[in-house]
């Protein structure tokens, strides 16, 4: 059960808010970013770090890893999963599936006291793991996504050898709306209900937007909720920014199914002048000097009121 | 010639028995694959995925980062073109011990360009970590399984199925060529089911006083085979390759590769699917077809070494040719 109260969600609201100024200020000082992304998902990775993933405590924050070169023969898997679980039994697992919102995660991380602030130094630059669509080997992701629609058929492979290894723990798995688009992501879902993997938690962020713009004229994936639960899922949809509903979503039963929480976002919450840029929000690109100025005196403004 | 028949369905029960972190992902193709018998007498290891080969491949990656050997078992065309890119991204830059048993390639099979498998070679080893392996009779069948588990990271497999010869005595090994036999004039260098038909021309080049280096490849990548390439550059008339796959990324692209950069400068014959589709025909039908049977390999030799070689089809060496509708198969493709 998950238990979780006021108190809580203010402080997930709170740091929410860090996480959405720290993706913002990058934005800015990288000249460009997924900035929509830390709108709509922040407060659903801040409840999901403080609190509704089981993951072990980290005493000081870690930093990044340098960049240690590909898998291959003679150099093993490096992974971003001493920031989530560390691969200790009895804990929670993270699949960030679309890996366009790096950053979000990493400001989380930070956010959370599980990323040492002075790894964004490597933010974005050869030679670090920090990566701006990151992979494996970046902080907080534990496998290779962001061709999208990849990352539930490796959750629901790692949920399903949990389950064989009698593993306690669950598999946690980040999805954007616009890879639920894909058919890797339906068979998934139809392999997850079918196979019984009850283990398995689909976090959806629908904030309806994708890279061409919105997703109705795009390709409309409504009714949501219903499609998932035709597929056998256990499906919740609710709010968007409201921790406390989330908590209480993950109480749902789902007994031998996967349960999946859509939640309805906004891609500039919290950042309400970015809807002059409706429809387009996959990436926040600055037409000239002047506009990427005036974002700046916002975050400063933003910054002052506190 | 020994006659076998569902090898690998009979080997898999027996092979996996003590291995309980091998399991078996199949997409609606149990018994095509012969994988059924694995399914009956383990079926807790056994995961049926649906016609749906990306979230299948995706799937396995996540049971090999859990400490689990998982074999995929489908037609070849189904992994590689259907699912390259979970492949690519979910298997083989992690290099996860997920283990592809590709069945059907080239010619083996009736079912048209859909069913056969022509590139999979050139595609599957041109992806960084994977390793591609090809098996040319029921020994290679059976040691298969043992080689890909042996290797930490992914493996392709060009399978066979059904009604097979037994030609080898000795088992396959990871990087090492057969030698079958050794001559000066020329060299031939095959794989798969092509073996067969070199073997069928022996005693032809024999008579015809033509003496030929032959090798029989299993291991498609990583390519590197220094006797080989010696015996090339001491040849006379050069290298044929003889393959069932298209001649562009194959067996034949991977000698020249190798030749090119130790600077041979010797002739070289490929024998193969000549940059073309295949359609629906029998197997013996199509390689007369398209030219990868052993009467294409002479004729290719007498145009490698400028002289006729006379014989009659009687001269030809037994061929085992599969009935189309066998009671060891599933299905008749």
């Amino acid at each position: 059960m998950y238990k979780f109260d006021k108190k809580w969600e203010k402080e997930v609201l709170s740091i929410a808010d860090g996480i959405r100024m720290r993706v913002f200020r990058f934005t800015v000082e990288q000249n460009g970013g997924y900035l929509s992304q830390a709108c709509s998902a922040s407060e659903i990775f801040a409840a999901m770090y403080h609190g509704l993933m089981k993951l072990p405590k980290i005493k000081t924050p870690l930093m990044p890893d340098p960049w240690q070169g590909v898998p291959g023969p003679g150099n093993p898997i490096h992974t971003g999963i001493k920031f989530n679980s560390d691969g200790k039994e009895g804990y929670d697992r993270f699949i960030m599936s679309p890996a366009q919102y790096a950053l979000v995660v990493y400001a989380t991380l930070i956010e959370t006291g599980r990323m040492d602030e002075a790894g964004m130094d490597a933010y974005n630059k050869d030679g670090g793991s920090v990566e701006m669509i990151g992979a494996e080997h970046s902080p907080g992701m534990e496998v290779t996504t962001g061709s999208l629609g990849q990352g539930i058929s490796q959750a629901a492979g790692i949920a399903m050898g949990m389950k064989l290894k009698g593993k306690k723990g669950k598999v946690f798995t980040f999805l954007s709306d616009g890879e639920c688009q894909s058919g890797e992501f339906w068979e998934a879902l139809q392999a997850s209900s079918f196979h019984h993997l009850d283990n398995m938690i689909l976090i959806v962020d629908r904030n309806g937007c994708q890279c061409d713009g919105l997703m109705k004229p795009v390709m409309n994936i409504e009714p949501f909720d219903e499609r998932f639960r035709s597929f056998g899922c256990e499906c919740v949809r609710i709010k968007g920014h409201k921790p406390l509903l989330l908590a209480e979503a993950l109480n749902t039963p789902h007994r031998g199914k996967p349960l999946a929480v859509i939640l309805d976002t906004s891609p500039y919450h919290g950042l309400s002048f970015l809807k002059e840029r409706a429809p387009k929000f996959h990436y926040i690109r600055f037409t000239d000097p002047k506009q990427r100025e005036a974002y700046r005196k916002i975050y400063d403004k933003m910054v002052k009121e506190g | 010639m020994e006659i076998l028949k569902r090898v690998h369905a009979k080997n898999l029960v027996k092979w996996a028995k003590k291995k309980p972190d091998v399991l078996v992902l199949s997409a609606d193709l149990t018994s095509s694959c012969e994988a059924d018998a694995f399914r009956d007498t383990y079926p807790d290891r056994f995961f049926s995925m649906g016609i749906a080969e990306q979230n299948m491949l995706g799937f396995a990656g996540g049971l090999a980062r859990e400490g689990f050997v998982p074999y995929v078992h489908t037609f070849a065309v189904f992994i590689y073109r259907r699912a390259l890119d979970q492949i690519a991204m979910s298997v083989a830059y992690p290099n996860l011990p997920v283990k592809m048993i590709g069945f059907l390639p080239g010619v083996t099979t009736p079912g048209g360009a859909t069913h056969q498998a022509i590139e999979d070679t050139a595609i599957m080893r041109s992806l960084p970590n994977m390793t591609v392996l090809e098996v040319g009779d029921a020994t290679e069948v059976e040691n298969v399984l043992d080689v890909a588990y042996k290797i930490p990271g992914p493996v392709y497999v060009r399978m066979l199925r059904g009604e097979l010869p037994r030609i080898f005595d000795t088992p396959m090994e990871f990087k090492k060529a057969r030698k079958l036999s050794s001559g000066k004039d020329l060299v031939i260098v095959s794989a798969g089911i092509c073996t067969e038909e070199v073997l069928r021309t022996t005693k032809i080049l024999k008579k015809s006083g033509i003496e030929a280096s032959v090798y029989h490849i299993s291991t498609l990548k990583p390519f590197d085979y220094p006797e080989l390439m010696k015996d090339i550059k001491n040849s006379k008339y050069g290298v044929i390759t003889m393959e069932n796959h298209s001649i562009i990324g194959g067996l034949g692209s991977c000698v020249a590769e190798c030749m090119a950069e130790e600077g041979i400068g010797k002739k070289l014959y490929r024998i193969g699917i000549n940059d073309s589709f295949l359609h629906g025909a029998s197997r013996p039908y199509l390689m007369k077809e398209y030219g990868i049977d052993a009467p294409a390999l002479l004729a290719t030799v007498e145009k490698a070494v400028g002289k006729k070689i006379k014989y009659s089809e009687d001269d030809l060496g037994e061929v085992f040719i599969p009935a189309l509708h066998s009671d060891a198969k599933a299905e008749a493709l």
